[in-house]
């Protein structure tokens, strides 16, 4: 170091809280420079250390992207499955095993193109499932291609000479489709975002949380838009927490306000207490209660 | 005397600012040196306002810094 | 070990094809299913999501056949033993899921009961014109197991044995039902549980730091974990190495794509399923599956009655090949016969392993109907005169 370094005694038992939850075998990951999607890993990570949820409960299911690769990374039972398919996958594990807290984390391209008729469905159903959507407004791993958030008039390369689709406002379609919980924060918002994911692990039934992240070396290089550091600070002075708010309103723009906050949080029995409340109500003591796990035989 | 204390992987960093920027009490400067990716780590400059309030641990997305309090 | 008697309708019964695979899902100790109403396969869930709740499991109708074919994925890593069911459109529609699961090692049941194709088709009629998609619907390199019952009380006897097959090799196992015997109703008999043999699922035993997701026993097969149990493991569609890790290179990939088809390949060899007769002093062979074997049965006969020394190869289990089986009948007859309510598929497979040993005779029919018995008898005669 060419610069008067201080010293800071570190004790020697001193750990990086965030390391027992990932598999260190594997670093360094993946995501650039200024990329939001480890941000949001470390908050997740305090989530869980908070919830106090025993681990081995706990199962993560991505997609396809960048932050798909969120699931290769944890230490928990984890799975990378297809483009768009997290959530029905995750259904099916939650179904066989209702013991398991399970928790989709994916990207905004994948939970909501490919992927969106499946999200809409699981929260109709409000089946019990934590979903944590990066957003960074493009198809990032796969070179920065348009995405359903990509906000007008932004330049992509499967739109160079500007994005003219109007965008979806994410929140808003979580809440419509049935959504017990919504909330969006930033990768700046830690504090607020580490505490939705707590209060997502403790509430059952379809839980959404949008988290904006920058993309550096596509979204915001394309669009003149900075690095990460420039990125969240503009998520800093662009940010407006409005809890509560009608999430109509709370669309996003290319370089507008931000609403973030906590716009829904709601109690409604979840699939499985509807399929039992069901069941039992037409089929009396007949009704056989599915084993936890549904047959290991 | 601090409160508290980082800690940097310097390998790990991949220079982004995240922690520089939002440390409460600015304890943190990008240094000019390199580490062998040729990205330029952070490193204390005010060691004794460190709280450890870990904020540029829950920022770092390369998992490259935390800070902590020190035990009473 | 034995079935559990809660998922076994002993007794004797009259049902059809659908409904049949339905009672061999649950005696087999399927208790999860997701499924996507088409027709002519609908039956086989409608009877599930009927009988489930009294059996004790669950059954959910997803919003697609994409949604199914992952649901189900993600009960068997829960720890379920699951499947679904389809026909030609919802098949296609499968098809990147059926690759998921043959690449992640998931062992689960695809049922599709055939229908006229391509495209929408003739859904209320049957063909088999989906033999060769079953083996290489999804892109890449990969095996799996399909077996093609001919009646309905094989409907329930070989998806019992589907999901045995698939606990054994941890791979999907598709069903290939037709139109026809899906919708056949036939005596149906259904043992005790305790008559029905079942392949439990090979949980591992080991510790947590000595067991890996994707590392092989001595029969190229790993063992199986489930979500909830402390293993932390992780499955991925990416080329993986033993540990599940994406582990993208050559050495690697070709590591585990011969070992995805080489654990199939004693099925390939002596253990394929089939029934035969007749074939000892044969000079032609008559080779089919499904509704069509019965139709064929019926032309051996009239061609027996000619004098013609015919034999019967029926596949049961169409995929893997059975090929050692096939080249080896190759090389003392002189043709073979091989009908099928498609232009021309498993024919391929059977000219393929026969290696120009002897003659192969195709008999297509486009779908929608069945051929008749007079048809595969002609092509009988004309393979007798070679």
């Amino acid at each position: 170091m060419n610069e008067m370094a201080i010293e800071m005694e570190i004790p020697e038992d001193a750990f990086n809280p965030v390391e027992p939850f990932l598999r260190m075998e594997r670093m360094p990951h993946i995501w650039c420079p200024g990329c939001g999607i480890g941000t949001t890993v470390n908050c997740f990570v305090r989530a869980l250390l908070s919830s106090k949820a025993n681990l081995d409960n706990v199962a993560i299911v991505s997609g396809i992207g960048c932050t798909g690769r969120v699931a290769g990374y944890a230490r928990l039972d984890s799975f990378h499955t297809t483009h768009g398919r997290a959530i029905p996958f995750a259904t099916g594990l939650k179904l066989a095993n209702p013991k398991l807290q399970v928790v989709v984390y994916s990207g905004d391209g994948d939970l909501f193109a490919i992927g969106g008729n499946h999200l809409i469905h699981a929260a109709r159903r409000n089946m019990d499932l934590k979903v944590i959507c990066v957003n960074n407004m493009i198809y990032a791993m796969t070179g920065g291609q348009t995405a359903p958030t990509t906000p007008g008039t932004a330049v992509t390369s499967t739109a160079p000479y500007g994005a003219y689709e109007p965008s979806f406002n994410l929140v808003a379609l979580a809440e419509a489709a049935g959504a017990s919980y919504v909330a969006r924060w930033t990768t700046y918002h830690v504090t607020q975002l580490a505490r939705s994911m707590g209060e997502v692990l403790n509430k059952k039934g379809f839980c959404f949380i949008e988290v904006l992240s920058p993309c550096p070396t596509l979204y915001q290089r394309r669009n003149k838009m900075g690095d990460g550091l420039e990125t969240m600070k503009y998520y800093k002075q662009a940010s407006k927490i409005r809890n509560g708010a009608p999430t109509g309103e709370c669309a996003l723009s290319k370089s507008g306000e931000i609403v973030v906050g906590k716009f829904v949080d709601r109690d409604r029995p979840d699939y499985l207490e509807l399929m039992r409340a069901q069941m039992s109500e037409t089929l009396g003591s007949r009704f056989a209660e599915p084993e936890v796990p549904v047959c290991s035989l | 005397m601090a409160k508290g204390f980082v800690a940097v992987t310097v390998e790990r960093c991949k220079g982004c600012g995240f922690c520089v920027e939002f440390c409460p009490t600015h304890v943190l400067a990008l240094s000019s040196a390199f580490n062998s990716k040729g990205y330029h780590p952070p490193y204390v400059v005010a060691s004794d306002k460190c709280s450890g309030c870990d904020l540029c641990g829950m920022y770092c997305p390369d998992f490259a810094i935390f800070g902590a309090r020190y035990a009473r | 070990m034995h079935a559990d008697p809660k998922g076994v309708l002993t007794g004797v019964h009259f049902l059809d094809g659908d409904h049949a695979c339905c009672e061999g899902a649950l005696a087999a100790g399927a208790r999860f299913s997701a499924g996507y109403p088409i027709t002519p396969s609908t039956e086989v869930v409608e009877r599930f999501a009927a009988r489930i709740p009294t059996v004790g499991g669950i059954f959910i109708q997803m919003e697609d056949e994409l949604a199914a074919s992952i649901a189900i994925q993600g009960a068997v890593w829960g720890g379920a033993k699951a499947f679904t069911v389809t026909s030609g459109p919802g098949f296609s529609l499968m098809m990147e899921h059926i690759g998921y699961a043959a690449m992640t090692e998931t062992p689960c049941v695809f049922v599709n009961v055939q229908r006229g194709g391509p495209s929408t088709g003739l859904p209320t009629l049957p063909a088999q014109a989906d033999m060769m998609q079953a083996r290489w619907g999804s892109h890449g390199d990969y095996g799996i197991i399909a077996l093609t019952p001919n009646s309905p009380q094989e409907c329930f006897d070989l998806t019992i044995q589907a999901f045995n097959l698939a606990e054994e090799f941890r791979v999907p196992v598709m069903m290939m039902l037709d139109e026809c015997v899906g919708h056949m109703t036939e005596k149906v008999v259904i043992p005790k549980a305790d008559s029905i043999e079942i392949t439990p699922r090979r949980f591992t035993q080991r510790a947590v730091d000595q067991f890996h997701v994707f590392e092989p026993d001595e029969h190229l097969v790993p063992e199986m974990a489930k979500a909830g149990d402390g293993y932390r493991f992780h499955i991925t569609g990416l080329t993986h190495d033993e540990r599940g890790y994406p582990s993208m290179n050559v050495e690697v990939q070709d590591r585990l794509l011969h070992r995805l088809q080489d654990k199939l390949k004693p099925l390939a060899n002596g253990r394929a399923i089939a029934e035969t007769e007749d074939l000892d002093d044969a000079e032609v062979v008559v080779v089919s599956y499904g509704i069509t074997s019965r139709v064929a049965q019926r032309a051996i006969q009239l061609a027996r009655q000619r004098g013609i020394r015919v034999g019967k190869f029926r596949i049961i289990q169409a995929w893997p090949f059975p090929e050692q089986r096939i080249r080896e009948i190759a090389g003392r007859i002189k043709a073979f016969v091989v009908p099928e309510v498609n232009l021309g598929q498993m024919v391929y497979e059977v000219e393929r392993a026969a290696a120009g040993k002897a003659k192969t005779i195709p008999v297509p029919h486009a779908g929608g109907g069945v051929h008749h018995p007079q048809t595969i008898l002609d092509a009988i005669l004309e393979a007798a005169r070679i």
